[in-house]
């Protein structure tokens, strides 16, 4: 059986991180999109540890027969799996769109120094001096 | 010398960092080889004077705001030819180790409408001068080896990134183009995409200044991230693109 003591800790560890991810979106630092992740991680260790029957059972189920909050931590830890994959992608695409982005920059740059030549001898390579 | 005009108008995109010292040279030779090429020196980022160097030679330079790598700096060069209507483009490295004198041999594919993709390639004769390090040889062979099983078709220097490409080809790499240690990918992509490729041997120099961008350290991260990339991409689907000639 899950001893009571870990059951209250992990309540609290699980609603601590559902408030302060909620109190994160709250306050505009951190978007839905990448709090939605985070929020399931909470719920599912939250409902794990107040539900001890539900932990009891889903350990024995899985062959984890002497200390059923072992089931805690490997859930604990697939959600953070999850989460570290999801940022993986994010990066990627930021990356993407970042190269993308200093192309554009440079492609967009070129073509103004080209159309500005006839005003005025523009180089972009060299910093405006400030006036 | 001068290329056909049957090839339009022709860019040469010349991915260059850090090589204020040669970009010069570089610069030159290709307008001697036919002033009608437009030069565009993509500098990615460089910390010294690559960009006003190339710019006081009379190349179009693209500068990019930080570091995007070869690859995406090369794809810039693309993009610009895309954007300019350029009917064909040829990609030279800043380093120097391409010499322009050999650009006939590779525009003469095209020219004759034969193929989409000409790479200049070390190893197409075999009495060819090239002698790399054995690691080095060892890897391209490696990669060629991988390619050609997984497209059926002999690619004899897949680590070359001397090419010339005709509208379709710049079409296809302006919008999908690997970002580093691009060659080996780019060829497959092109390849599944149904673009004709030859390959012409070409000499290369040595490097005039600094060192390859791929360091022993790097070659391993290098190995790995191409297999990987050749191995997606092959899963990949592609679509066939149309190379009719008008």
């Amino acid at each position: 059986m899950t001893p009571l003591r870990i059951s209250v800790v992990g309540v609290v560890a699980s609603a601590l991180l559902i408030l302060i991810v909620l109190e994160l979106i709250r306050g505009r630092r951190l978007k839905e999109r990448y709090a939605l992740l985070w929020l399931a991680t909470g719920v599912v260790l939250l409902v794990l540890s107040a539900w001890r029957d539900a932990l009891n059972t889903i350990a024995s189920w899985l062959g984890v027969t002497g200390y059923p909050p072992a089931v805690l931590f490997a859930v604990a830890t697939l959600f953070i799996l999850l989460v570290l994959l999801h940022y993986s992608t994010v990066l990627s695409k930021l990356t993407d769109d970042n190269v993308e982005l200093a192309q554009r920059i440079a492609l967009l740059e070129e073509r103004v120094s080209r159309r500005s030549e006839g005003e005025a001898r523009v180089d972009p390579t060299e910093p405006r001096t400030p006036d | 010398m001068t290329a056909s005009p049957s090839l339009g108008r022709i860019v040469a995109v010349v991915p260059a960092y850090d090589e204020a010292e040669v970009i010069g040279k570089v610069v030159d030779e290709i307008r001697s080889f036919d002033p009608a090429i437009d030069v565009v020196v993509v500098d990615d980022a460089s910390t010294d004077e690559t960009a006003s160097v190339a710019r006081s030679h009379g190349a179009i330079v693209l500068r990019l705001p930080h570091n995007v790598g070869i690859g995406g700096a090369v794809q810039t060069g693309f993009k610009f030819a895309l954007a300019e209507g350029d009917d064909t483009a040829v990609r030279l490295d800043g380093d120097g180790q391409h010499a322009a004198t050999e650009l006939g041999k590779l525009l003469a594919p095209l020219e004759r409408r034969d193929a989409d993709l000409v790479i200049g390639s070390r190893f197409v004769d075999p009495s060819g001068t090239y002698r790399p390090p054995l690691a080095r040889r060892i890897g391209i062979r490696v990669f060629a080896r991988l390619v050609s099983a997984l497209t059926g078709y002999r690619v004899t220097d897949t680590t070359s990134g001397f090419l010339a490409l005709d509208r379709v080809g710049i079409e296809l790499f302006a919008a999908d183009y690997p970002h580093d240690y691009p060659e080996v990918e780019a060829t497959l992509v092109a390849l599944k995409s149904g673009l004709r490729l030859a390959q012409v041997q070409v000499e290369m120099r040595e490097r005039e200044t600094g060192s390859s961008s791929i360091t022993f350290v790097r070659s391993l991260y290098y190995m790995v991230k191409v297999m990987l990339a050749l191995l997606v991409a092959s899963l990949r689907r592609y679509p066939r693109l149309e190379t009719t000639r008008r």
